[in-house]
């Protein structure tokens, strides 16, 4: 999949370096011209804490719309944590504590009245291990976020059922298999479920930390596969340590990294091409290199 | 190494190696001796009810009310249909409560006020169920001036809370963090994520803690001896004294008549009989997993 790189390479002249840019040592931000590009996600110093311990740093990024924005770093470096700060997931964690702002459409999802469910149903999300509703059927585990919507119709959610499932790319697959157990499904295609259940909803955004890692690589692609296509219509997240999928399937990467405080650092987000192929920061051609993580 | 050398680490390896065995087949042969001394009891017990109590079993113990004593013949329906409303009766009140209480506990329960119900739902599991029908006799037929089969049935339910709230909590808790992620992340309240997909999931087991509550209580005659008493006749009145197996069991076991004895021993085949069905149906019906849904 080399088509990450073509489409890329002409949007570096512009692009480099537009985004924000916060480093293990503080730096002043420099900022060019900022490309006219339609902003899903907007988050602005954002920390995070498991009770006293601050597992994210002030992280500021602007996530593009209908695009693929990848976090790549070593283990431990926040970046599920930070991305559990966009659908309010982070605070079901014993003690957590979340501070900055995370604008959705330009609005804080952080502020007082908002209700974390909402957020929730604008945000959706894909975890590392597929964990589709035991108790539930194929059909039901996709219509779930449906019902908790309040959505009654028979016609209506049997017509999302279907839409998800082939936006999932599983339809064909499951078809005639609707009132099976969701569990009966084999791994990548029980992952490739939830994320029908999770598109069912038409959330804007949807964050996927790190699909993949519970997968075989025939499956790992399909996935990859789905989420370039899944783009055109969602704001897709992943968190991957694999550098080659955020190489694949990515128009952005942001590079992580656990700093001498222990919590996680922004070190350098920038078009995915441009990040592997001429990184402005030393550790992150150390970490793409494979000089370390 | 010289091969001198060599020759003795292998000897050494292969006497470590056979002591190992050694003491594998010990621990496996002292495992089977346990194995055996829990379960042959077990075994004893109903080879001794069958034996006893089919001589006695006959169809008109299931459908005549007792004699009055000495006049052989006769049989039990009344006990058995007042065990079965006052069972009924007291899964009615206890089983939702008990569910609410392991709700509580596995949901809301992980603070300091989480663990003082604990620790009174522990405590109230160890209480005997004598005094627990005590309690309810001082509470309820003093009160009302009478026995009832509302106040055995009541006794029962304090005897099952404790015991199906202490398993529903723990069913809940294993059912896995990732299903409540899942069901969050798709925006779904706290609520209706433990109605909807925590607690279908861990269906099988609170039912199977519910059938060990039942098993328990259906065979509980001390609550019931100062609560609903026992009837010599038959009775669906809840607000007056009502018989039931355990104290018909109890009654004429320590009776003079022999056929009495035969009686209470074939009551006694019942009871296990019952509770054996009811348990492998309703294991039948909703999957035989002990556990939560995997």
């Amino acid at each position: 999949m080399n088509d990450v790189q073509t489409p890329q390479q002409d949007e570096t002249a512009t692009f480099g370096g537009a985004i924000s840019m916060q480093t293990l040592t503080p730096r002043p931000p420099f900022t060019e011209a900022v490309a006219e590009k339609p902003i899903a996600i907007s988050a602005r110093n954002v920390s995070a804490w498991y009770g006293s311990k601050l597992a994210v740093s002030g992280i500021s990024m602007e996530i593009y719309k209908n695009s693929v924005t990848a976090l790549i770093g070593p283990s431990g470096c926040g970046k599920s944590t930070y991305i559990r700060c966009f659908n309010r997931m982070h605070e079901f964690a014993p003690n957590a504590r979340v501070e900055g702002t995370v604008l959705v459409d330009g609005a804080d999802i952080y502020e007082s009245g908002v209700d974390p469910a909402r957020v929730r149903q604008r945000i959706g999300m894909v975890f590392q291990k597929p964990n589709p509703f035991p108790t539930m059927s194929i059909a039901e585990n996709v219509a779930a976020g449906l019902r908790f919507m309040g959505v009654r119709s028979k016609s209506e959610i049997g017509d999302r059922v279907e839409a998800s499932l082939k936006a999932a790319a599983l339809w064909d697959e499951v078809k005639d298999d609707l009132k099976k157990p969701g569990s009966a499904l084999s791994g990548g295609q029980q992952q490739r479920l939830c994320i029908a259940r999770a598109i069912a909803v038409e959330p804007e955004v949807v964050l996927m930390d790190e699909p993949c890692s519970a997968l075989d690589p025939v499956a790992t692609l399909k996935i990859e596969d789905l989420m370039r296509g899944l783009a055109e219509r969602y704001t897709i997240i992943i968190v991957t340590h694999n550098m080659q999928q955020a190489a694949r399937v990515s128009d952005h990467t942001a590079f992580l990294l656990m700093g001498d405080d222990g919590a996680g650092h922004l070190v350098e987000y920038r078009p995915t091409a441009d990040i592997f192929t001429n990184p402005r920061e030393k550790r992150t051609e150390d970490y793409i290199t494979g000089r370390f993580g | 190494m010289s091969s001198f050398q060599h020759s003795l680490v292998l000897a050494r390896t292969e006497q470590l190696y056979r002591r190992r065995k050694l003491v594998n087949r010990l621990m496996t042969a002292a495992m089977l001796v346990a194995v055996g001394l829990a379960v042959v009891p077990l075994f004893l017990i109903l080879f001794y009810l069958l034996r006893e109590g089919l001589p006695g079993l006959s169809l008109d113990l299931f459908t005549e009310d007792p004699n009055r004593p000495g006049r052989a013949g006769g049989g039990v329906h009344n006990a058995l249909v007042g065990s079965g409303i006052m069972v009924g009766l007291s899964l009615l009140i206890g089983v939702p409560v008990a569910i609410g209480t392991g709700v509580f506990l596995s949901e809301f329960g992980q603070n300091r006020w989480g663990g003082f119900v604990r620790f009174i739902i522990e405590v109230m599991a160890g209480i005997p169920s004598i005094t627990i029908g005590l309690f309810v006799y001082g509470l309820v037929v003093v009160n009302q001036g009478h026995f009832s089969a509302i106040a055995g049935a009541l006794a029962l339910a304090i005897i099952l809370v404790p015991i199906v709230a202490r398993i529903t909590e723990e069913m809940l808790l294993l059912v896995p963090r990732s299903l409540r992620e899942a069901s969050y992340a798709l925006g779904a309240p706290r609520w209706r994520t433990v109605l909807q997909i925590v607690l279908p999931t861990a269906l099988p087991g609170i039912i199977t803690g519910v059938m060990l509550g039942l098993s328990r209580i259906a065979g509980e005659a001390a609550p019931l001896l100062f609560t609903s008493l026992g009837n010599q006749f038959y009775s669906t009145d809840l607000n007056s004294a009502m018989d039931s197996l355990p104290t018909r069991i109890f009654t004429y076991a320590t009776g003079p008549y022999d056929y009495w004895h035969e009686q209470a021993w074939a009551m006694s085949f019942i009871l296990v009989g019952i509770i054996l069905i009811i348990s492998l149906s309703v294991r039948a019906l909703f999957g035989s997993r002990v556990t939560v849904r995997q």
